[in-house]
């Protein structure tokens, strides 16, 4: 039992790795704790629904699975689509709002500004898609028997392998690349980095695209295992927090490993406390953290 | 006539519009030649030099370089003309490794010619090379302004301004900057400098200017300003009689 909670732990920490990425690093370089970031989630999972919608034109895009996932090559695609759309979206937040008010207002304006528009994102989900749960397949999936009778989906499997991809390929990105060098200048030394030659405005739309990105991505695999509702993305708030600061801001393996915590916190929690009380296990973490650790696990002190 | 290599006139900026730190500021500095900034605390030295570099808004005058316009140009793209500017604090990323400060110092550059710079400048200060995958946060005060100045000296700046460059360095560390700072002009690029240890600063200047308020109060060779009792008295606290007497 234990065993299954811990594998249910680390695959729902997947998703959450992946959420909380992007959130770190707005958090970081950007400097406010975005509230609506947990809304882009929602949208890069339903954004999968309008590809599967358009694809759906040339037949169903789940008509020819790759043994022994549930979907096929559509949902790869999906993928794709769904970060850009969701990047897009995230872009043009960012030159309408956030951007707009980051020359103008303080850190609490612009978090204010993000519940304003977590509840424009959610309700333009409501309007656009309705109340009502929606499946990417509907089709039966048979979990796989693991030793120590764990049972997990081939699906969630494709989940699991899929972060571990991302993370390493953003490793290589902010570690190999200039402008995830850049990216990490910016984020210890805005000031700094502009006089050194980084257009700072470059940068920042990276951020945005990263995070979106991630985000979508959690999204439509949290869709795969779970049914699409508006609240989605509004349900993984606390836990996408969590991670951030538990991780410590801006740093990757910071948010890998603060999702991971979060989602085997959460799912062994359940074995010592009723389920209804599971959302309060990151609640919990924030404040552990913020008392014994601020900067986080990862979070770098600038010497 | 030629142009100044860095000419600023009637500089009034601030960090909010309606807050003016400084009110008029006018200042050149021309190729080959060290220029120091001093002046009490308040008087807007770091806030000219960073309304220079374009950190800070400017809202009225104008700064050209080489003769060309570049008032209130963004910090990046100043960088790619010719302009290095090394901060008081927080001059390296603590955080990224000696070569990744490189990498960022190069932003301006194409790809290849950044790497070629980053080798040359490399081969200036070996003490560098040999720890470039270090972080730069385990450096020390000196081996920090040494970073901070390769990683300026990477877009081959014809304008260097450094921001109280000796602080928090030992007299010996700071005399070893100095000499560095000095042989940067020696193939045409000019210094401006702000700093606190005027005395030491001024003795390997070629002009100063002195700040106080916001505005110009006097300026000349740094050898006259070395002995002006006027300067002794207010800005260096020195009385007048004594001040070539402690100039030493």
């Amino acid at each position: 039992m234990f065993l299954q909670h811990l594998v249910d732990g680390i695959l729902s920490g997947a998703i959450i790795a992946l959420g909380a990425i992007g959130l770190s690093f707005t958090m970081k370089i950007l400097r406010f704790a975005n509230f609506s970031h947990s809304e882009l989630l929602t949208w890069g999972a339903y954004f999968a629904v309008v590809f599967f919608a358009m694809a759906g034109v040339f037949g169903n895009p789940f008509a020819a699975p790759i043994a022994p996932f549930s979907f096929g090559w559509p949902l790869l695609v999906a993928l794709v689509f769904s970060a850009v759309s969701t990047s897009v979206l995230a872009l043009v937040l960012h030159r309408l709002v956030y951007r707009r008010l980051s020359r103008t207002a303080g850190h609490m304006t612009m978090v204010f500004a993000s519940f304003g528009v977590a509840l424009l994102l959610r309700n333009f989900v409501l309007l656009i898609f309705g109340a009502d749960p929606i499946y990417y397949s509907t089709a039966l999936q048979f979990a796989i028997r693991l030793p120590g009778g764990i049972r997990v989906m081939p699906d969630q499997v494709f989940l699991l392998g899929l972060t571990v991809v991302i993370v390493i390929a953003l490793h290589l990105f902010m570690t190999r690349s200039r402008t995830g060098i850049s990216m990490r200048a910016v984020s210890e030394n805005p000031d700094l980095a502009r006089v050194s030659g980084v257009n700072t405005d470059t940068i920042i739309a990276w951020v945005w695209v990263i995070g979106a990105s991630g985000a979508a991505i959690a999204g439509v695999l949290y869709g795969l295992t779970v049914q699409l509702r508006p609240e989605l993305g509004f349900a993984l708030i606390l836990p996408l927090f969590a991670a951030a600061i538990l991780g410590g801001t801006g740093s990757l393996y910071g948010a890998v490993i603060g999702g991971l915590v979060v989602g085997i916190s959460e799912n062994l929690s359940v074995m010592v406390i009723p389920s209804t009380y599971k959302p309060a296990v990151p609640f919990l973490l924030i404040l552990a953290v913020l008392y014994f650790r601020p900067e986080g696990l990862f979070g770098e002190r600038n010497t | 006539m030629s142009a100044h290599l860095l000419e600023a006139t009637g500089i009034v900026a601030g960090y909010r519009p309606d807050l003016p730190i400084l009110h008029g500021i006018a200042l050149y500095v021309d190729e080959g030649e060290v220029v120091t900034i001093i002046g009490p605390n308040g008087a807007g030295k770091s806030t000219f030099v960073k309304a220079v570099a374009g950190l800070v808004g400017i809202t009225a005058g104008r700064v050209t370089i080489d003769g060309r316009d570049v008032t209130g140009r963004p910090a990046h793209r100043l960088a790619g003309e010719g302009v290095g500017f090394v901060p008081q604090t927080g001059n390296v990323f603590t955080t990224l490794t000696i070569q990744e400060n490189l990498v960022v110092g190069g932003s301006a550059l194409p790809r290849a010619e950044a790497v070629r710079r980053t080798d040359q400048v490399l081969s200036i200060y070996p003490a560098l090379a040999s720890r470039r995958s270090e972080k730069a946060g385990v450096l020390s005060g000196g081996q920090r302004q040494m970073l901070a100045i390769a990683r300026a000296l990477l877009t081959q700046p014809r304008l260097i301004m450094l921001d109280e460059p000796t602080a928090g360095l030992s007299p010996m560390a700071a005399a070893e900057l100095f000499t560095l700072i000095r042989d940067l002009v020696k193939d045409g690029a000019g210094v401006l400098m702000v700093e606190q240890n005027a005395k030491a600063a001024l003795r390997m200047s070629d002009r100063g200017y002195v700040l106080a308020e916001g505005e110009n109060r006097i300026d000349g060779r740094a050898a006259d300003l070395l002995a002006n009792p006027e300067i002794g008295e207010i800005f260096l606290g020195v009385r007048p009689g004594t001040a070539k007497a402690e100039g030493g």
